[in-house]
């Protein structure tokens, strides 16, 4: 199949008015004949849902939690990008999308990026709107903090957590719709496969987690919301049930999936501790607006510190080397964050981190201190502050945080159109779960961004004219065939997991795994290893499907049955990150193959060769996908190698 | 450290449940409490023993699933912080800790230590928000709200919903969770055209869930992990008592 991203001609300022001007329109009195699909109620979902709702569709929205507030959205802490350019210092809709393609190294498309950037301004209007408690100057204007990759204050936030608020804000729009009757919330249920019947996406089947009633819902539309698969790597930043799941069944079913191997590796977390580690946790971002990242200069003086014969306090000024500061004098601490973890890693691999591990580096807030005052970094950051202690034992006010990067965010993910339409038609993925507009690697602050202007901005423009177009008539009820089939194939695989009755447990596969991603497909990859990597992967999961012990029934609630049907779609997608990661040999934001890098270390892209978007296809179980290829066009900016010095 | 659980175990909402006893051995005091459940349900799963079920999802405090009722409090010893944020190192080697799902009548079992908190958001549909839809908004900077104003709605809308201000009181009173989504819209400008119908609303809406009374103990924002303020609730009380004072609506 040709890819077709329907990016609209013209100038890059207009792409988007016209594109709206073109699209067919559904008249006010017919939307309450289309049925619309939402699955997931993070901040893509959840601002979908609400506004397809309040445009008069019938909206039925699923969620896997207990509740539409608990999507992981929830936890994004630092801010949502937007060019308003309130703080006069010279932002502007080209900066903000200047800033995304440059930071995305130059893997996103022209045209979904300006949108983005375009449309920011509106996602701040919408969400003050609604009672969202940015933080606010003394005057009652907002206030604004800066992030990684930017050098202009761009950053609204609501303490640390506007991930939180923005979420609340649309999860309150969402509740507003359920009182109205136009949004049907269905919770505690799971996604399980999406339903394809001439060409078109009909339905989805579901799991209802309390009972296990697997079930057929049907609609016009379906809209995937479910999130990124950083999980994959097993430790990661995600949520615990954070999964791949509704994505990687939909592109079993012929979505294709894009740039699978873009995954982002935070370089502001906590460092892993002891094997029993669940989950790793973020320190925002913004941290480093005022936080100093350093190691020791010798290796020795990291030696005694890991080994707890003196502390960080103890190494005199002279002898630290702020490595970000001294490598990037002009972003310094804030450069972004692919480059901020690959460095923190070289430091490391240098004997010169500062965890018993090795693996930490020091992020030191006692300049700020002595410049602002303990209050004023109280004010900024105490929650953070808090949460550090909570988890580590130790106070960052008093000695210097320790961090190290984790995984984050997946930049990958199903390949949309301009509409925001996967290759399957009625099927569209938003937010996290597509790979749009963050290239190879995502900025601070903007994937807050994106989740709100797909779900608010986008969507509601862009259904409409694939709805107008097939009619009110063209969908299929749940006692069609294909809906039963699909419920069968959901039975035959839960009584497969559940006969297996091996013995090892899923978490033992999903940290095998885990372990498999981040040491060959992680920070930095080459080829042996992702050729090493391939393999592991393959015999992992024969294993898990010879091993797994997976007990109970599947009529009743059953955690680790809904926890091995999300690892076994891991054990699939990971071998196609690594297929990706093989195949793209340049390094490019978060993908940073050894093999391709400059002279003083930074990612050396190929641009000749691989300025398009990987498209896979899926052909089969246990046979190879094959790749698609779009071609990343750009007439606005000029691709130069990143340097942020 | 050894550590000794008595963990309520109940298939269902209509079987009984009863405390069960587990040993665990070798448990690190870094470890999260949650965690030590990991730990625990991987030694049950190879014993052929079915696992414990509980909620929790982002482990980092912010999601609000996690509900556990340890040792007699809400999120167990330490204040201001969920069970997800909760490490070993808070217990002692050789410790007893009895762990409870949350226990009030709008809140029923599902399995073990699992909760229906569906009521909650029954109470933020009936009101709990600002009617604006998408694309109506003026430029945001339009609605000045001085910093002092959003500071308190901040103070209050970083409620996590998680429900241990109805498991702390003994009335299994939810006025906290309400009087923080009432006091989050009520003094910012934005929510100023629907705030009676708001707080009568909600109100309504919490006490045909079967939520008790409140008597003012204060127990809610002592264990509430974002330790929101019981001035929220003196707001809400003046809220609802101005809302009834000048209501039109006769159902109320």
């Amino acid at each position: 199949m040709e890819l077709d991203s329907k990016i609209p001609e013209g100038p890059l300022a207009e792409k988007w008015a016209r594109h709206k001007f073109g699209l067919k329109l559904v008249n006010p009195a017919n939307k309450r004949k289309y049925d619309i699909i939402v699955v997931g109620t993070g901040l893509a979902g959840a601002s979908a849902a609400a506004s397809l709702a309040e445009l008069g569709y019938n909206v039925k929205a699923f969620t896997f939690h207990d509740s539409a507030r608990r999507a992981h959205s929830i936890a994004a802490q630092g801010g949502i990008n937007a060019a308003k350019n309130y703080q006069n210092d010279g932002d502007s809709v080209f900066r903000l999308f200047y800033d995304t393609i440059k930071g995305g190294d130059y893997r996103a498309r022209e045209g979904n990026v300006y949108r983005l950037a375009e449309v920011s301004v509106n996602i701040i209007d919408q969400c003050v709107a609604q009672g969202v408690p940015f933080a606010r100057e003394y005057g009652g204007l907002l206030a604004n903090r800066s992030f990684g990759g930017a050098q202009v204050s761009r950053t609204f936030y609501a303490r640390g957590q506007t991930g939180q608020q923005l979420l609340l804000g649309a999860y309150h729009a969402l509740s507003r719709q359920v009182a109205n009757g136009k949004v049907k919330l269905i919770t505690r249920t799971e996604m399980l496969d999406v339903i394809v019947v001439d060409g078109k996406a009909r339905g989805i089947i579901t799991r209802n987690l309390l009972t296990g009633a697997i079930e057929s819902h049907s609609a016009h539309a379906v809209l995937l919301c479910t999130g990124g698969y950083g999980n994959v790597f097993y430790l990661s930043t995600n949520a615990m049930n954070s999964n791949v799941t509704a994505a990687w069944r939909a592109h079993k079913k012929g979505a294709y999936f894009g740039n699978p191997c873009y995954t982002q590796i935070h370089p502001t977390c906590i460092p892993v501790k002891g094997d029993y580690q669940s989950k790793l946790t973020l320190m925002s971002e913004s941290l480093r607006n005022d936080g100093r990242v350093w190691v020791p200069k010798s290796q020795q003086d990291a030696e005694k510190i890991r080994k707890g014969q003196i502390k960080a306090n103890d190494i005199p000024e002279d002898a630290r080397d702020y490595f970000l500061e001294r490598r990037y004098p002009s972003f310094g601490n804030l450069v972004p964050r692919d480059v901020a973890s690959r460095n923190a890693k070289y430091v490391c691999d240098e004997g010169r981190g500062v965890a018993p591990t090795g693996l930490a580096v020091y992020l030191d807030f006692a300049d700020a201190i002595r410049r602002d005052g303990r209050k004023t970094i109280e004010a900024k950051y105490g929650n953070l502050f808090e949460m550090y202690e909570k988890i580590v034992g130790d106070n960052p006010y008093e000695t210097p945080m320790m961090i190290y990067p984790a995984v984050h965010y997946t930049m990958g993910g199903l390949w949309v159109d301009y509409n925001l339409m996967t290759t399957i038609p009625g099927l569209y993925a938003l937010g996290e779960a597509n790979f749009s507009d963050h290239g190879a690697n995502r900025l601070g602050a903007s994937a807050l961004m994106q989740g709100l202007a797909d779900g608010y901005f986008v969507i509601p423009y862009t259904i409409g004219d694939y709805l107008a177009t097939i009619g009110p008539g063209d969908k299929i009820a749940v006692d069609h065939p294909a809906f039963k089939e699909g419920e069968q194939r959901i039975h035959d695989m839960n009584n497969r997991l559940l006969s297996i009755k091996g013995s090892k447990t899923v978490d033992e596969y999903h940290k095998a795994l885990g372990h498999i991603m981040w040491d060959y497909c992680g920070m930095s990859r080459n080829a042996e290893g992702l050729k090493k990597a391939k393999k592991m992967i393959q015999e992992l999961r024969a294993e898990f499907w010879q091993n797994v012990r997976v007990l109970g029934t599947n009529e009743e609630m059953n955690q680790s049955l809904e926890h091995a049907g999300r690892v076994a779609d891991f054990l699939e997608l990971g071998e196609l990150m690594v297929d990706d990661a093989l195949h793209r040999e340049e390094s490019c934001g978060g993908h940073f193959r050894e093999e391709y890098q400059t002279e003083e270390g930074e990612a050396k892209r190929d641009d000749a060769n691989f300025t398009y978007v990987a498209a896979w296809e899926y052909t089969g179980d246990n046979k190879p996908e094959v790749l698609h290829k779009e071609e990343l066009e750009f007439e606005n900016v000029k691709l130069t190698q990143r340097s942020y010095k | 450290m050894k550590i000794t659980l008595k963990v309520w175990r109940q298939k269902n909402s209509n079987t009984p449940g009863k405390l069960v006893e587990y040993q665990l051995d070798n448990i690190s005091p870094d470890m999260s409490f949650l965690e030590m459940f990991d730990v625990l349900n991987g030694e049950l799963t190879k014993k052929g023993e079915e696992i414990i079920a509980f909620d929790h999802d982002c482990r980092e405090g912010i999601c609000g699933s996690c509900s556990m009722y340890i040792n007699g409090r809400a999120h167990g010893p330490q204040t201001g912080s969920t069970t997800c944020q909760l490490h070993m190192r808070s217990f002692s080697d050789g410790d007893t800790i009895v762990v409870e799902p949350w226990r009030a009548r709008a809140f029923p079992v599902i399995k073990d230590l699992m909760v229906d908190r569906t009521a909650f958001d029954r109470i933020a549909q009936a009101g709990g928000y600002i009617s604006v839809n998408t694309g109506s908004a003026p430029d945001a900077n339009e609605i000045p709200v001085p910093r002092e104003v959003a500071d308190t709605a901040m103070d209050a809308a970083q409620c996590i919903a998680c429900g241990a201000c109805v498991a702390a009181c003994k009335n299994a009173s939810a006025m906290l969770y309400v009087a923080a989504k009432v006091s989050h819209f009520a003094v910012l400008p934005q929510g100023q055209a629907e705030r009676t119908m708001r707080a009568e609303r909600m109100v309504a809406q919490m006490d045909t869930e079967g939520f008790g009374a409140c008597s003012f103990t204060g127990a809610c924002s002592v264990e509430c992990p974002k330790s929101i303020s019981l001035d929220h609730i003196a707001r809400l009380n003046r809220e609802y008592l101005g809302a009834k004072l000048t209501s039109n609506n006769v159902q109320g």
